[in-house]
């Protein structure tokens, strides 16, 4: 390892590193803007400088960029020379010129990285006495807002979103000191992830707009490290409390599941928990169908009665934690618990779970998916079923260009010589879908087929990879096997992607082949598969196999198994049709439903109990590379809301059940089930139990300079209560306690003394960019590449499109195909209603046009009929027809948990017809903040 | 024994004299003692020259209270401006040590002169913004934060506050 010399002192430091990444691993204060850890260096701020001696007599030395001078044995550098202090504090003043007065009123004030390197640098007064440029606003949609008077230009934000993120929709515009960074026009930003702009810019320039509108600073929030219910990816989150509100998420750092960067629908998908559909107290259904608040004891009562006789069965749900459904598997039995999928979901997750079982290939986490050389996604739209992903797909196409710069022997954190070297160079990436998906831009090729001719392309390829002969393809087809084989098989880090986002196991299967297939020729590759929810596979997990589905508890129910059904946080109305639904529920005499929210599910049940949602409560979730991850309650939760464990634990308490004796704390379940489901004998090893202490005392979750504790609730009294203790968890509901060096699971928030900003994580980092000093946080449960192979798969047969007829394919979207992100008010303005997604030729054999209501009714093909009744009404929706030529032929796109879809299942042979009477939506006008709306006019 | 006599008479000497010294104490309520402006006693919102609210809802006053005894939340009103939803000061915490004032980036929250606060419920010692809100500028005639910062309001556009150059054109196309 090199040796350099800083200010007269030896440093052994990572070779391959920049100086500045050296000197901050080391603890020396840099100052910098336009690095940054994920995106490597372009030299542009100026701001990194400092001063290099040739050698030991060389005593005028000259000034070099610390971002872009490599560490060589050695090097002999200044950091607090006058020199270089002198000119850091002179880029900092001229950064400075043209600043606003803004910080009382600007959203980044109280964790600007700007702020604190001019504190850094100790640039104090203004002397340029001439006027600031000043620049006009845009709008750039219900989630982010825009201050461009704040920039200093240090190109931080185009690179993230164009270079690093793939978006098209932000750029630099015009030159010298009149630069602007923004839209060619007002306009939603487009990427799916420009929420990180307000994390990766340095000033204030972007920032959380519904955070501006009800603002907080950073040191008076109260946050704990959460969990993102947005997908089964499991980001790390940071989500910050203010008087019983969720003021924002912030990303938490962890290495191997989302680094520095969330996807929008994790960012901003969080209002839900101040949704004015939460409930509060338990209700109880009265005679007139209204409900009735009782308290818990009541409640509690009422569930012993309903529980006790014993014909009770019990819907888990893929959204809740693992400790919450565990218990109530435990209390109605695990051959009367159904894990809470669709019918048509549940054999989708299994198979996931039980091909990465028995993959000889590695589950992949996100440094390895950035690493992979080519990828081959069948089936999946990543980018909106679990978007973390397609952000690292989006840097695993550049392993090219590194393997181009280092024949040059280029430093991989050269950031602009190496793509100015790769140009359009990438490595291969190929997606076979039913659609276009939004990464096709990286991509190498893209296919659009069927569900089941992706199957059959996967198979070919694996049989291919394998050697084996396989003549049943069609000519084109059989191209571009040999094409995605050639680059599979040319690879050393090759990665399959799949998913149940389409609906077909046989393509689940087929990514299963391809993986298995390159593995028995040796190569280490990488099978990663998406499920739906933040904890599908923990319930797959935690079921195993052979659970019941809703249909056979509705049978079982009406056969006089049961007569209870106790719902545990599932809208099931979201998991079949309402009449499905309806018929299920109908079946049992009373329904018990513990949730969150007030949804049809809770408005047909007997007892309605307020669950805590994520950031209320302690629960286990289960991401979809396997890992347990631990989220903490972020505050406690209001009136008579509590977790579900909470209720389900109560609720055996008074039952006096055995099996509860021993659990006290939340920990106790954790191990019960650990204990109990070999499957999750790991999920203990998550996070430290509630007895940690960090150096004798707690982790607090407020920051030592929390205000305004002795009047926030003077209003009501102004006798102080004691804080909150927390009897869960080794975190505290207070300002007290060590927010350093604990495990990686327990970062509350990042802060060090002089840097105020998020860029202060890298004091908690091992080295910079690396893992956290305490660890990576979670714990892997599926061993990877230990199975003995997917055994045999016969593909299906070929696709044939009919005329008159469509197979219904589903079509995902990052905001509204899920349960939750349509309920916070910035992602609800852009969730659209369902749609339709036909090919141009079928849109006009139908006779219809972007924007006309085509109604779905059930399939009917050459006069035979299936599924279909005679004499009754067979539609299934009526929605706006969208064209899109890329649709498979034979497909129509249905838009996935957007309105008015409920009826309608994937792969389901339906016919279409023009909708008469069909009221066109109006043309979208683009917002402004201009209209004096209420959210007042930033021009 | 003679020392301590003259101790003695002399104690009660000076003591005499001091019947024709004039009283230092004052006939306080009745008398008004003089209490500079600047003296730190009850403390006040004040409004701009303009009449405006000056509060912008920074949270500086609270984080610098050494007893953290204000709270607020922030708000933006129709005009762009951003101000407190509710303001809340716990007097019977506050020690007027004027750290708050010192904070401010507004001139917006100010200690007075007075410091008659009493009370037999504890409870009334907790103020809100309607009861510190004042009509004036207090110390401060002059200071109007809105006319300094880059933040546009309506009336006053961007290119608009002191020092600032008309917004720039960004698709023209002069060097
Ligand atoms: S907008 Fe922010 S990230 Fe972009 S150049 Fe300006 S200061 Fe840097
Ligand atoms: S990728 Fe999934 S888990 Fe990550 S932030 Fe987005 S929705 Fe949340
Ligand atoms: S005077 Fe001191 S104690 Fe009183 S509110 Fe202001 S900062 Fe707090
Ligand atoms: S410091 Fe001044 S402007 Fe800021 S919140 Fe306090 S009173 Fe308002
Ligand atoms: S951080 Fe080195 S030049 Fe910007």
């Amino acid at each position: 390892m090199p040796v350099i010399q800083v200010d007269g002192q030896e440093y052994e430091v990572e070779a391959g590193k920049n100086l500045l990444e050296a000197c901050l691993s080391l603890g020396l204060d840099l100052p910098y803007f336009c690095w940054h850890p994920a995106m490597g260096s372009i030299g542009a701020c100026r701001q990194c400088a400092v001063v290099q001696y040739l050698n030991a007599e060389d005593e005028r030395g000259r000034i070099v960029m610390g971002c872009m001078t490599p560490v060589t044995d050695g090097a002999i550098f200044s950091l607090s020379g006058d020199k270089a202090r002198g000119f850091r504090q002179a880029i900092v003043e001229s950064l400075m010129l043209n600043h606003p007065h803004d910080c009382p009123v600007c959203a980044e004030g109280g964790e600007c990285h700007l702020q604190d390197m001019t504190v850094m640098v100790g640039h104090r007064d203004r002397h340029y006495r001439g006027r600031k440029n000043t620049h006009r606003n845009q709008y750039l949609g219900p989630l982010i807002n825009h201050e461009m008077n704040r920039c200093i230009t240090c190109y931080r934000c185009t690179r993230y979103y164009r270079d690093y993120a793939g978006g098209t929709d932000l750029a630099a515009l015009a030159s010298r000191d009149h630069v602007y960074f923004g839209r060619h026009s007002d306009g939603v930003l487009q990427s799916e992830f420009a929420g990180n702009l307000l994390e990766v810019c340095p000033t204030g320039v972007f920032t959380d707009k519904s955070l501006v509108h009800n603002y907080t600073r950073k040191w008076d929030l109260q946050s704990a490290p959460s969990v993102c219910v947005g997908c089964a990816m499991g980001c790390n989150t940071l989500p910050g409390e203010r008087y019983g509100k969720i003021k924002r998420v912030h990303n938490r750092f962890n290495a191997e599941v989302n680094g520095y960067f969330l996807c929008d629908r994790g960012r901003f998908g969080a209002g839900f928990v101040h949704d004015e559909r939460r409930l509060q107290y338990p209700g109880l259904r009265n005679n007139d169908g209204r409900y009735d608040a009782i308290n818990h004891h009541e409640a509690l009562q009422y569930m012993d009665r309903a529980c006790a006789p014993g014909k009770v069965a019990g819907i888990g749900s893929p959204r809740a934690s693992v400790e919450a459904n565990f218990l109530l598997r435990t209390l109605v039995g695990e051959e009367n618990f159904a894990p809470g999928f669709s019918d048509a979901e549940q054999p989708l997750v299994e198979l996931v779970l039980r091909l990465q079982q028995d993959s000889r290939a590695l589950v992949p986490d996100i440094t390895t998916i950035e690493s992979a050389d080519a990828v081959l996604i069948l089936g999946e739209d990543l980018t909106n079923t679990a978007p973390r992903i397609a952000l690292a797909l989006r840097q695993s196409v550049r392993n090219k260009a590194y393997e181009m710069a280092a024949e040059l022997r280029l430093e991989t954190w050269q950031d602009g010589a190496i793509r100015n070297l790769a140009q359009d160079q990438r490595s291969p990436l190929y997606i076979a879908a039913v659609a276009d998906t939004p990464l096709d831009d990286v991509a190498t090729n893209r296919i659009s087929l069927a569900p089941d001719d992706i199957a059959r392309l996967g198979n070919a390829i694996a049989a291919n990879i394998a050697g084996q002969p396989n003549a049943d393809l069609e000519q084109p087809l059989q191209e571009q096997v040999e094409m995605i084989t050639t680059a599979l098989a040319g690879a050393q880090r090759p990665l399959v992607l799949s998913g149940t986002g389409c609906g077909s196991t046989a393509v689940l299967a087929a990514a299963g082949q391809v993986a298995d297939a390159l593995c028995g020729n040796g190569v280490p590759a990488m099978l990663c598969l998406a499920v739906p929810e933040a904890n599908s596979l923990g319930q797959a997990l935690l079921t195993g196999c052979d659970a019941p589905g809703l249909a056979q508890l509705q049978q079982r129910a009406a056969s006089g198994e049961f007569d209870t059904l106790v719902v545990l946080e599932n809208d099931l109305y979201r998991r079949g049709s309402s009449a499905q639904i309806d018929q299920l529920l109908g079946a049992f005499q009373q329904v018990l439903v513990l949730d969150g929210l007030d949804n049809q599910t809770t408005s047909s049940a007997t007892l309605a109990l307020p669950a805590a949602s994520f950031a209320e409560s302690n629960g286990t979730l289960i991401s979809l590379e396997g890992r347990a991850q631990h989220h903490y309650p972020v505050f406690q939760p209001h009136a008579e809301r509590r977790p579900s464990w909470t209720w389900l634990l109560a609720c055996m308490k008074e039952m006096q059940r055995e099996e509860v004796r021993s659990l006290h704390h939340f920990d106790d379940i954790t191990r019960a089930c650990a204990a109990t489901i070999p499957a999750l004998a790991g999920i203990t090893a998550a996070a430290p139990d509630h007895h940690f202490r960090n150096a004798g005392v707690r982790i607090p979750r407020q920051t030592h300079r929390y205000s305004g504790r002795t009047a926030m609730r003077a209003d009501i009294s102004v006798h102080e209560p004691r804080q909150p203790v927390d009897e869960e968890s080794p975190l505290a509901f207070s300002m007290e306690g060590l927010n350093r060096d604990q495990p990686g699971a327990l970062l509350p928030y990042v802060w060090a003394p002089g840097w105020n900003s998020n860029q202060s994580l890298h004091k908690f980092q091992a080295e910079v960019g690396g893992p956290l000093k305490g660890g990576t946080a979670g714990a892997r449960l599926l061993q990877s590449g230990i199975g003995a192979g997917p055994g045999t798969f016969t593909a299906p047969a070929p696709f044939k499109a009919e005329p008159g007829r469509w197979q219904l394919v589903p079509r995902q979207r990052i905001f509204g195909s899920d349960e939750l992100s349509a309920l916070s008010p910035g992602l609800a303005e852009l969730v659209q209603p369902g749609f339709i997604e036909i090919c141009a030729a079928d849109a006009q054999l139908l006779g219809v046009t972007e924007g006309d209501g085509l109604v779905v009714t059930k399939g009917i093909t050459k006069g035979a009929t299936e599924g279909v009744t005679t004499g009754v009404d067979n539609t299934l929706a009526t929605l706006e027809a969208r064209i899109n030529d890329s649709m498979a032929v034979g497909c129509a796109g249905f838009s996935v948990g957007l309105a008015g879809v409920q009826n309608l299942r994937p792969l389901a042979p339906v016919s279409l017809r023009r909708a008469e009477g069909w009221q066109r939506r109006s043309p979208e006008l683009i917002g402004s903040d201009r209209d004096a709306g209420p959210g007042g006019t930033h021009v | 024994m003679l020392k301590a006599m003259i101790s003695q008479l002399r104690t009660i000497w000076t003591i005499l004299q001091h019947t024709f010294t004039k009283a230092e104490t004052v006939q306080y309520p009745e008398q008004m003692p003089y209490l500079a402006p600047r003296y730190r006693g009850r403390i006040v919102l004040t409004k701009d020259p303009d009449g405006e609210e000056r509060c912008v809802a920074c949270n500086l006053c609270a984080v610098a209270c050494p007893v953290d005894c204000i709270a607020l939340q922030q708000g933006v009103k129709e005009d762009g401006r951003w101000y407190p939803e509710f303001f809340r000061i716990n007097f019977s915490r506050c020690v007027m040590c004027g750290m708050c004032e010192e904070a401010c980036p507004t001139n917006a929250i100010q200690l007075t002169p007075d410091f008659e606060m009493c009370e037999y419920d504890r409870n009334n010692m907790v103020y809100e913004k309607e009861h510190l809100q004042i009509n004036g500028t207090g110390k401060y005639h002059d200071y109007n934060f809105y006319r300094v910062t880059g933040l546009a309001i309506t009336g006053k556009d961007k290119g608009q506050a002191q020092n600032e150059a008309e917004p720039i054109d960004v698709k023209g196309l002069l060097p």
